[in-house]
């Protein structure tokens, strides 16, 4: 069937059943709206505030849904708006798809209007990306930009089409799209040493990260810690991947985790990595990890075996198809001496409620919206304290940057996971440095009557930067006081949010409460806290990097 | 222990594909020594040849990651004993003494390609061990331009 690249591309959208688009429009990316236009009835599309908030949005939408979250822009700075975006979901190995328009044909590497090379710009922070300049050739690169996205690791992809490919007309046949292949690569030899390593072990300690959850892999997580008897630890990336409410869970692992994580890191005979990559934040400086430990290393992506740390043993794989391999081949074992010791560990935060703490913000918004809530959450000490104080029982309900640490993400991805789970409640926990960064999208939200509840945590400061000041700077706070003059309920009301600002623990119950209470607009609620809260963690205990 | 590998890639013979491979090098802190790249007997697929020195570790490294680019088809490395490596220099020489240049050049049966009445070019293919004694031997003739393409190769058999 004859028609233009722009519709060649919806229909190829259709194909992917895509149905949500994030993005903005723009000179080069016109005859792509334009023909947007026409499948308005198939394909909605969110118009952000400004193309970060784009990117970011569809990485929430990807996170929280599995699906793989799409975003348009244009050519120039529309298409360097969403490197941040693109960077993020590239490091936490999210699957998407962006679609850029570039000048036409005639015009490129002239240095015309709005002409950017965003090929090579986003080459490092990709899985892949291509340059189309004929319609003809957009079909063959969405079909395999999908594929590319959402196989192995998935990642971001970006496709670049020149303005006149756009419009130029090609033949269209369309193809049922074939489900992404999703198996354990590793030998019957890797498994069988695999087993020995198992069996062998004493005192075994699986950490798990973000692969569990890109691969829906918890069931199988929780069975195979049943059958190994062994504690878990999880990265930030893996939180809910198991349940924290699990005996078994010692905790976050890393810089700001647990003292049980550390104890059972310090004494393992046997680290078994589950979809982690051993990133220096979960490890240090990796000499001096897991000193007693052999490791064994579960991941999809062959390259991170061996990266950060040598390994004893590898299976590489998809992470529920290599569990589900190796929770057939191992017996039963017994480690209760030892899930003891680890267990033992664990301390109890009591919970001081006299005063608006972060601890006390996050308990409550936790027994008030239950474990189905999904927490999106900026960069800094409320990322943290999030991490280590919501009790996150399911997998993609904590949505967080964690490897680029891009502040200002959490609007944007709570729009993503809003739209995702329309009748689901979102969160995002905020601080008054992020909340600044990338507001904007509130007006998103409120256009898109998104309920979500935007929790500043306003301690006047750039907390986390501040806290590393007390720590390694003596306390010279350079540039981290914020002293600003924002009025944050009216600029929430500008925007189109309802808001509140509160400092003591009743009046962020009762604002929490009417937040929840209204499911047609987002809501503000600015918490006053203290400026030397404290992220507790390895970093505050031994006060080193 | 760190010592040169030398890797023969197959990749897609497509614009900004030695932009990937080079910028995956750099990007990952690895070293390289020399690149080659040219197309092969399929007009689609081209062949790079790239030194790079690594110890054991990095080099299941640089293979693992250089796999993941979409458009590398095949890696292989080549080892000295089972593949035959070359290397091409031209070196431009001051032509006051001709009959000394040409001298040498006999010895490592190099060619001389070009000749003024100030200058005389040679030039020599040939493992790169022996492409660096004949530079060395040069350099008494006033190397005044020298160029090397860089070594590469393909396995016996």
């Amino acid at each position: 069937m004859e028609m233009t690249g722009a519709e060649i591309l919806m229909e190829c959208l259709l194909e992917q059943n895509v149905d949500t688009v994030f993005g903005y429009p723009g000179g080069s990316i016109l005859h792509i709206y334009d023909a947007l236009d026409g499948y308005s009835d198939k394909i909605r599309h969110i118009l952000t505030a400004h193309e970060q908030g784009a990117a970011h949005a569809a990485d929430g939408y990807a996170r929280s849904s599995g699906r793989c979250g799409v975003v348009f822009a244009t050519s120039g700075p529309g298409a360097t708006n969403l490197v941040t975006g693109i960077a993020t979901a590239y490091m936490d190995s999210v699957p998407m798809v962006a679609i850029t328009c570039n000048v036409s044909n005639a015009l490129l590497g002239k240095d015309s209007f709005q002409e950017i090379d965003i090929v090579s710009i986003t080459m490092p922070i990709t899985k892949h990306n291509f340059l189309i300049k004929k319609a003809e050739d957009i079909a063959p690169a969405i079909r395999r930009a999908f594929a590319i996205a959402q196989s192995g690791r998935p990642g971001p992809v970006l496709i670049d089409i020149t303005k006149d490919a756009t419009a130029e007309i090609a033949d269209y046949q369309k193809q049922n799209v074939a489900p992404v292949k999703k198996e354990a690569q590793a030998t019957v030899k890797e498994f069988e040493k695999a087993i020995r390593l198992l069996k062998r072990a004493k005192r075994p300690l699986i950490y798990a990260g973000g692969g569990v959850i890109a691969a829906d892999a918890a069931e199988e997580l929780k069975a195979f810690q049943r059958l190994l008897d062994a504690p878990v630890t999880l990265s930030a990336m893996g939180l809910g991947g198991f349940p924290a409410e699990d005996s078994a869970f010692c905790g976050m692992i890393g810089m700001h985790g647990s003292k049980a994580s550390a104890y059972a890191v310090e004494h393992c005979d046997l680290l078994i990595a589950v979809g982690a990559r051993f990133s220096d934040r979960a490890t240090g400086n990796g000499d001096g990890f897991a000193p007693k430990a052999k490791i064994l290393h579960l991941d999809a992506d062959r390259a991170e075996i061996g990266k950060n740390v040598s390994t004893d043993g590898f299976l590489v794989g998809d992470a529920k198809a290599v569990l589900q391999k190796l929770c057939q081949r191992l017996e039963p074992q017994a480690h209760s001496v030892w899930m003891k010791q680890v267990i033992g560990q664990k301390k109890e935060h009591p919970l001081d409620a006299s005063v608006l703490t972060p601890q006390y913000i996050l308990e409550e918004t936790r027994s008030q919206t239950g474990e189905d809530a999904y927490i999106t959450t900026d960069v800094g000490q409320h990322q943290m304290w999030t991490a280590q104080y919501y009790q996150f029982n399911k997998p993609r309900h904590f949505i967080s940057s964690g490897g680029l640490g891009t502040m200002g993400f959490g609007l944007g991805a709570a729009i993503g996971a809003q739209i995702a789970n329309p009748d689901s409640v979102v969160v995002n926990i905020s601080g008054d440095g992020c909340f600044h960064m990338n507001m904007n999208e509130l007006s998103t939200a409120a256009k898109e009557n998104l309920p979500i509840i935007d929790i500043v945590m306003n301690n006047n400061a750039l907390g986390m930067v501040r806290q590393w000041q007390k720590l390694f700077c003596e306390g010279r706070f350079s540039q981290t006081t914020l002293n600003k003059k924002t009025d944050y309920d009216m600029v929430a009301n500008g925007l189109g949010a309802q808001a509140f600002t509160v400092d003591t623990p009743e009046e962020f119950q009762a604002a929490l409460k009417a937040a929840l209470a209204c499911r047609n607009m987002p809501t503000v609620i600015n918490c006053i806290i203290g400026m030397d809260q404290m992220v507790q963690g390895k970093l505050t205990e031994s006060n080193r990097e | 222990m760190t010592r040169m590998h030398v890797l023969s890639i197959l990749v897609e013979n497509h614009a900004g594909v030695l932009s990937r491979v080079a910028g995956l090098f750099s990007r990952r802190m690895y070293n390289i020594d020399s690149l080659s790249v040219g197309v092969t007997e399929n007009p689609d697929v081209s062949r790079m040849t790239i030194v790079t020195m690594a110890d054991e570790d990095t080099l299941v490294q640089i293979k693992n990651q250089l796999a993941k680019l979409v458009n590398v088809i095949e890696i292989t490395e080549l080892s000295k004993d089972s593949a035959v490596l070359r290397e091409h220099v031209l070196v431009k020489v001051s032509a006051k003494d001709r009959v000394g240049v040409m001298q040498i050049c006999d010895i490592f049966r190099a060619n001389v390609v070009d000749i003024s009445r100030e200058y005389m070019t040679a030039e020599l293919t040939g493992a790169p061990s022996k492409i660096s004694a004949f530079i060395a031997m040069m350099e008494q003739y006033e190397v005044k331009d020298l160029v090397r393409t860089g070594l590469t190769g393909l396995a016996r058999g």
